[in-house]
């Protein structure tokens, strides 16, 4: 009987096997990068329980699963349609289509972007741009804390690179589409967005899962906004329903920029998304949003940090979960405001509806203030359909079905009234209704 | 239209109605009058079929049929709406998207075809005039963030909109002021057909100066004390409800 290595030491297995075989193609930098990443998460292997950053999520079932790391593979059964039909811009925006892991140009759609801003594929843009790919590459997300920015960096083959010169605006949104067909493989995206001083644009992640099999996601995606530029960044989230997916996400904000990130999650049985914003200049705004609806035994936990290290910066989280089923939700939400970062202004709101009895949440706001003359506030709620409501809504004629059904896309609708880009925003209402149109949260697909 | 037979109500296990009878005729305007704590809102939530309100005796017939034995929203499709005298608030579901569907489930009740957006918009804007409302209404959530006097109009605007057979409306009249009070009776006086029938609550006959009773009726612990025409609520304006109660005490 042959036996299935699983855990850490099956990822550095596969790392030795990856670097064998493309050992000649990787720059020098890359390769000394892959080591020490790999090294790192050699050292401190999958988090446990034990690990306060991990306490209530369980990778147990993430870490005894043999994934595969994705490498050559043929999709199954994807067809030129059915990208169509999944991109949220139809044919209009600017996309970039990523297949298993694997840069898609067939199905991509680069057009030719204003300002000579510079849409590609992370391997091409080596070549192309290997100056600013070499000093942003993993230089934000922080890998030697977190193991799985360690792992996705060891094992960076492909991803998207966006870069926006400086005063140049993109009108379309731009969408990065990242699709999942074959079951048991561990894939590893890695996106690097740099935005020039004074640029304007809007990014969209894009995740689905056409396979319902066991799969590990492994994301990363850095965001570089330079003095004065604005970002808007989405992450839209419908892996199949047996993956793991872990996410993190670092933006990094000079001085007078601005940057939303707005994830909707839908999908997968376990998604972490590990998400910081740190303000490197005065006068930086974030707004950070999160959406949330979860059945059945999935799990979503979201680990943001918002660190305020320089003065009048500006930050407002909110993230609201609807649950079914016997779905958990993790919230931890660590803002910092250092010595320096006076006229500090941060906002934090959490709430939850539960919509059966079964769910568990772990809300925890985690306020780090060591200046003075600073406004933070956080509040976290969690309750169900208030009953009155629903007596309203019955004494004007609507069953109890269509009245919780009202009341739950009424507890949504503050998140997708947010949201500035139409195409985004018709997306999450069929997206809400598929799912939510019963008065329960469903899996059904939109 | 209505009728009330012996009913009896009870919430969270106290007796708040007790052997309460109403008879209430196609036309008709009745104001139900009472102090405080007398059962009035219990008698219009109960009549809605709140949850809450749990009937321990007694029958409610309305248009020939068993209402206690209806669900609260096949009351509201059988024509009977209840204004409530503290409105609930719905964040992020509009007035408008509320009335379509509430419109809608009352039409498809009778069998007709739904409304499309622009003609419930159409309706909405038409009666929007009559309760002297601005349209950005329609865009705010139900109820959330209105004063008190833009609660209550909201739900004549509802009452307006959904045309209901029998109107119960709880102390729609309180804490209004005198332009607040004349769009509110404006609103009753325009349901007010010889096909329809309105039961006003309240603790005040200052409402009865707009909308002209047929039937004033004093409620008193749980039942009916006394009954009598539209001279009955200028009687109780000028000596207060305690002369009520003596009366009673003293038969």
């Amino acid at each position: 009987m042959s036996s299935v290595v699983t855990g850490t030491d099956r990822y550095l297995a596969e790392f030795e096997t990856l670097e064998r075989r493309g050992a000649d193609r990787t720059p020098a930098w890359l390769a000394a990068l892959r080591r020490s990443a790999i090294d790192r998460f050699a050292e401190r292997g999958f988090p446990t329980t034990r690990d306060e950053d991990w306490r209530y999520t369980n990778l147990g079932p993430l870490v005894a699963t043999p994934f595969r790391v994705a490498g050559a593979v043929a999709p199954r059964g994807l067809s030129g349609e059915m990208v169509d039909r999944s991109a949220i811009g139809a044919g209009a925006w600017p996309r970039l289509v990523f297949v298993d892991g694997r840069y898609a140009p067939e199905h991509s759609s680069r057009q030719t972007l204003p300002g000579g801003a510079r849409l590609s594929s992370l391997a091409e843009a080596m070549d192309t741009d290997g100056g600013l790919v070499e000093g942003h590459l993993a230089r934000h997300a922080r890998w030697d804390d977190n193991v799985f920015a360690a792992l996705s960096t060891a094992f960076v083959q492909d991803g998207a690179f966006l870069h926006v010169p400086p005063e140049t605006t993109i009108p379309a949104p731009i969408e990065l589409l990242l699709l999942t067909t074959v079951p048991g493989m561990l894939a590893s995206p890695r996106i690097l967005v740099v935005a020039g001083p004074y640029s304007r644009f809007t990014v969209v992640e894009r995740y689905i899962g056409l396979t319902d099999e066991a799969c590990f996601a492994n994301a990363v995606t850095e965001i570089v906004v330079g003095p004065g530029a604005s970002v808007d960044h989405y992450v839209l989230q419908e892996q199949g329903a047996s993956t793991f997916r872990v996410a993190t996400v670092h933006a990094a904000l000079e001085r007078d920029s601005m940057f939303s990130t707005c994830e909707a999650t839908f999908g997968a049985r376990l998604a972490r998304t590990t998400l910081t914003v740190r303000f490197g200049g005065e006068g930086g705004r974030g707004v950070l949003t999160g959406l949330y609806v979860t059945s059945g035994r999935q799990h979503v936990d979201h680990h943001v940090t918002v660190d305020h290290a320089v003065p009048r910066c500006s930050s407002q989280q909110l993230y609201k979960g609807v649950l079914d089923g016997s779905a958990r939700a993790v919230f931890n939400g660590r803002v910092i405001v250092r010595p320096d970062a006076q006229k500090t202004d941060a906002t934090q709101t959490n709430k939850h509806l539960l919509l059966s009895d079964g769910v568990e949440v772990d809300s925890k706001p985690q306020l780090e203030i060591f200046a003075d003359d600073v406004k933070c506030t956080h509040g976290a709620a969690e309750g169900q359909l208030a009953p009155e409501a629903i007596f309203y809504l019955r004494s004007r004629g609507l069953d109890e079905t269509a009245a919780r059904r009202l009341l739950t896309l009424g507890f949504v609708r503050e998140v997708v009234d947010r949201i500035a880009v139409e195409p985004i925003r018709s997306y999450l209402d069929r997206a809400l209704e598929a799912r939510l149109g019963t008065g329960h949260a469903s899996k059904e697909m939109p | 239209m209505l009728s009330i037979r012996d009913l009896s109500v009870g919430v969270e296990g106290k007796t708040i109605l007790r052997h309460l009878n109403l008879q209430v005729r196609a036309g008709e305007v009745h104001a139900v009058m009472g102090p405080n704590g007398s059962g009035k809102s219990t008698l219009a939530q109960a009549l809605a079929g709140h949850p809450a309100y749990t009937v321990t005796g007694g029958e409610v017939t309305y248009l020939g049929q068993d209402l206690l034995a209806m669900s609260p929203e096949d009351r509201a499709r059988a024509g009977l709406f209840l204004a409530f005298q503290y409105p609930i608030e719905i964040p992020g579901v509009s007035n408008a998207a509320f009335l379509k569907a509430a419109i809608n489930e009352l039409r498809a009740a009778r069998g007709l075809d739904e409304l499309d957006a622009m003609d419930v918009l159409e309706l909405l804007h038409e009666k929007l005039e009559l309760v002297e409302m601005d349209r950005s209404f329609l865009n705010r959530p139900v109820n959330e963030g209105f004063s008190g006097g833009e609660k209550k109009r909201n739900e004549i605007l509802q009452m307006a909109v959904l045309a209901p057979t029998l109107a119960i409306l709880d102390e729609t009249d309180s804490g209004l002021d005198i332009d607040a009070l004349k769009i509110v009776a404006g609103g009753v006086n325009r349901l007010r057909r010889p096909d329809n029938a309105i039961i006003l609550v309240t603790h005040y006959q200052r409402i009865l100066q707009y909308v002209e009773p047929d039937h004033v009726h004093v409620l008193v612990d749980g039942h009916i004390v006394k009954s009598a025409g539209k001279e009955l609520a200028l009687e109780l304006e000028r000596k207060g409800y305690d002369w009520i109660r003596d009366e009673v005490a003293t038969v």
